[in-house]
């Protein structure tokens, strides 16, 4: 590892001008990816920018209802917040199926959203890799790839997003709040992360020297039934194969009046399912209904070689998912 | 980095002996002698005081040590081990300011002012901490190399559940905060997901967990 420069800010403006100036700057929150991927010499930082002690480590009651999320809450205590567990308990769920109780610990809520995709060939500088090292190729379209996309995917890259945070996030409408040398800009969860197309090295919209400062849940979404389900290798401390995450609004004749319906380890982002969620609007979600709109949208899928088993299971996790949600209301 | 830090066999009981000494081999010297003056002249180090197990402890870190590589290599704290580096095994798991974490992924640097308590500092006036007695009366181990990190993560997890916070496995219906979860056999499981061990002694690690909780 080369030695690099190390910069502690104590406020946001003061952390985007230590990485302005600093050539080969990277924000450091809780460094769990980061710190993993200099290990790997995927990354290499000229000079760390540390974030992690900013002031953006509350959860705020918004006077709409909603809930701002600063970028520094540690993920253990997004996912045990009294508020959060009551009005979004999607998202609660999917910080708890994630990594390990050490690791939620000290990773952030900004840290999460831009972790790095855990495909074998981007950690190992050894092999082609076309989101580390744009034009050398995808190690994995012809190689090992089980756990790899079946959405949304290019030829120039088959990785999935690994968070699963994320993908509850997509599901509940969230937006992320950005504070850069432009100034600042909000931007939907489910318009950050990017498709790879001619460009995998760029996974999500940011900007260079931009700073998440933090997400913000929705009125909208909040109190609704909603829900997390992950399909992983074992029963903790694995990534998804796949998962999902729902939310379901329905009406007082029982017909679906809102839904947010959301896969994770299917695609380079979370996917957020609108060919299934419009087949549903105004539907009754009997186990029929429900089956039918996620067929529609899985019907998108283009498996790769090995892995055609994550669109039945996928299917089978949102309909599960779906028709508890459904027959759960009060 | 990962030629120089290749995965340790779990089996080999003493962590301290495995490790390369060479700068060469581990990219430079992880840490130096306290030196303030040279630190305040290089933006690569910079000095930092850590509460180890009680005790203030002022260093001067090279930027790319890890809490795991300063705890073991300068204070000669060789209890947390590194297993595999890389957040996946959690042998390195100490607890930074009354939370579990994982030591290794944690930059000593960033730690500036941090209570650290490692397995040396659980047992309080020559007497074991319950957890550690238990794991004796269990017997809850063979070789020993991930016990300090389980030794750590339950006394984490207790914090945790007292407070209230759920995991995966408890009722989504359950509030949190609202007074402690109850540790049963499963919650343990899950809650000590993150620490593996490579003999498979988990039946005993439970149980001596679980008889804490009683
Ligand atoms: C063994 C292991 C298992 C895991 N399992 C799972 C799992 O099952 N599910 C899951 O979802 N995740 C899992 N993770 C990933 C973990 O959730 C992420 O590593 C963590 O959320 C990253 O947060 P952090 O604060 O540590 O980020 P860091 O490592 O500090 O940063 C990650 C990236 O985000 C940038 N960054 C951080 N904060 C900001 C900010 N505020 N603004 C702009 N840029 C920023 C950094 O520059 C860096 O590029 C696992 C990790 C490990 C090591
Ligand atoms: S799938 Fe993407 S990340 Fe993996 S090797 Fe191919 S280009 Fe690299
Ligand atoms: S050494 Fe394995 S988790 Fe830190
Ligand atoms: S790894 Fe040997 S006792 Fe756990």
């Amino acid at each position: 590892m080369k030695p690099y420069g190390y910069v502690r800010a104590t406020s946001v403006e003061e952390a985007t001008a230590a990485h302005a100036a600093r050539p080969g700057a990277r924000y450091l929150a809780g460094g769990t990816n980061l710190v993993d991927l200099m290990k790997h010499g995927v990354e290499e930082p000229g000079t760390l920018v540390d974030v992690s002690r900013l002031p953006l480590d509350t959860v705020e009651e918004l006077p709409d209802g909603g809930l701002r999320v600063g970028a520094t809450v540690r993920n253990s205590d997004l996912a045990a917040h009294p508020l959060v567990r009551e009005r979004y308990p999607v998202l609660s769920q999917a910080l708890l199926a994630g990594a390990s109780g050490q690791l939620r610990n000290i990773a952030t809520t900004g840290g999460n959203l831009l972790q790095r995709t855990r495909c074998p060939y981007f950690q190992d500088t050894a092999m082609p890799c076309n989101k580390r090292e744009p034009g050398t190729g995808c190690g994995a379209l012809e190689g090992v790839h089980r756990d790899h996309a079946v959405l949304g995917h290019s030829p120039h890259c088959v990785a999935t997003h690994p968070s699963d945070m994320a993908v509850a996030l997509a599901a509940l409408d969230a937006t992320v709040h950005l504070h850069g040398p432009d100034g600042e800009r909000t931007v939907p969860v489910t318009g950050f992360h990017r498709s790879p197309g001619d460009h995998p090295e760029r996974d999500t919209v940011i900007r260079p020297g931009e700073l998440i400062t933090s997400v913000v849940l929705p009125a909208a979404t909040a109190g609704l039934p909603s829900a997390y389900r992950k399909a992983r290798d074992r029963a903790s401390y694995a990534f998804a194969l796949a998962s999902v995450a729902a939310v379901l609004d329905l009406a007082d004749d029982g017909t679906v009046r809102g839904v947010g319906l959301a896969f994770g380890g299917l695609a380079h982002r979370p996917w957020r399912a609108r060919l299934a969620e419009t087949a549903l609007l105004g539907a009754t979600p009997t186990d029929r209904a429900i089956a039918h709109a996620v067929e529609a949208e899985l019907g998108l899928a283009q498996p790769l070689r090995d892995n055609a088993f994550k669109v039945p299971l996928a299917h089978n996790l949102a309909c599960r998912v779906l028709s508890e949600l459904a027959a759960d209301r009060p | 980095m990962s030629a120089a830090h290749p995965p340790r066999d779990p089996a080999a009981t003493d962590g301290a002996a495995g490790r390369s000494h060479d700068p060469a081999a581990t990219g430079g010297d992880a840490t130096r002698p306290h030196d303030p003056a040279a630190a305040d002249r290089d933006d690569t180090r910079s000095r930092v005081t850590l509460q180890v197990n009680g005790a203030p402890r002022d260093l001067t870190v090279d930027h790319r040590a890890t809490l795991l590589d300063v705890l073991r290599e300068d204070l000669g704290l060789t209890g947390a081990k590194k297993g595999c580096d890389h957040g996946q095994c959690g042998a390195c798991t100490v607890l930074v300011d009354g939370r579990r974490a994982n030591s290794c992924l944690l930059l000593a640097v960033a730690q500036d002012g941090a209570e650290v308590i490692t397995v040396e500092g659980l047992a309080a006036g020559g007497e074991l901490h319950p957890v550690q007695q238990a794991f004796l009366d269990r017997d809850a181990f063979q070789c020993g190399y991930c016990t300090p990190g389980q030794l750590c993560s339950a006394v984490g997890v207790f914090a945790e559940a007292a407070a209230g916070h759920p995991s995966h496995v408890t009722d989504p219906a359950r509030p949190a905060g609202r007074g402690p979860v109850e540790l049963t056999r499963e919650e343990i499981r899950e809650r000590l997901s993150g620490n593996l061990c490579r003999c498979g002694a988990y039946p005993n690690i439970v149980a001596a967990v679980e008889d804490v909780t009683r």
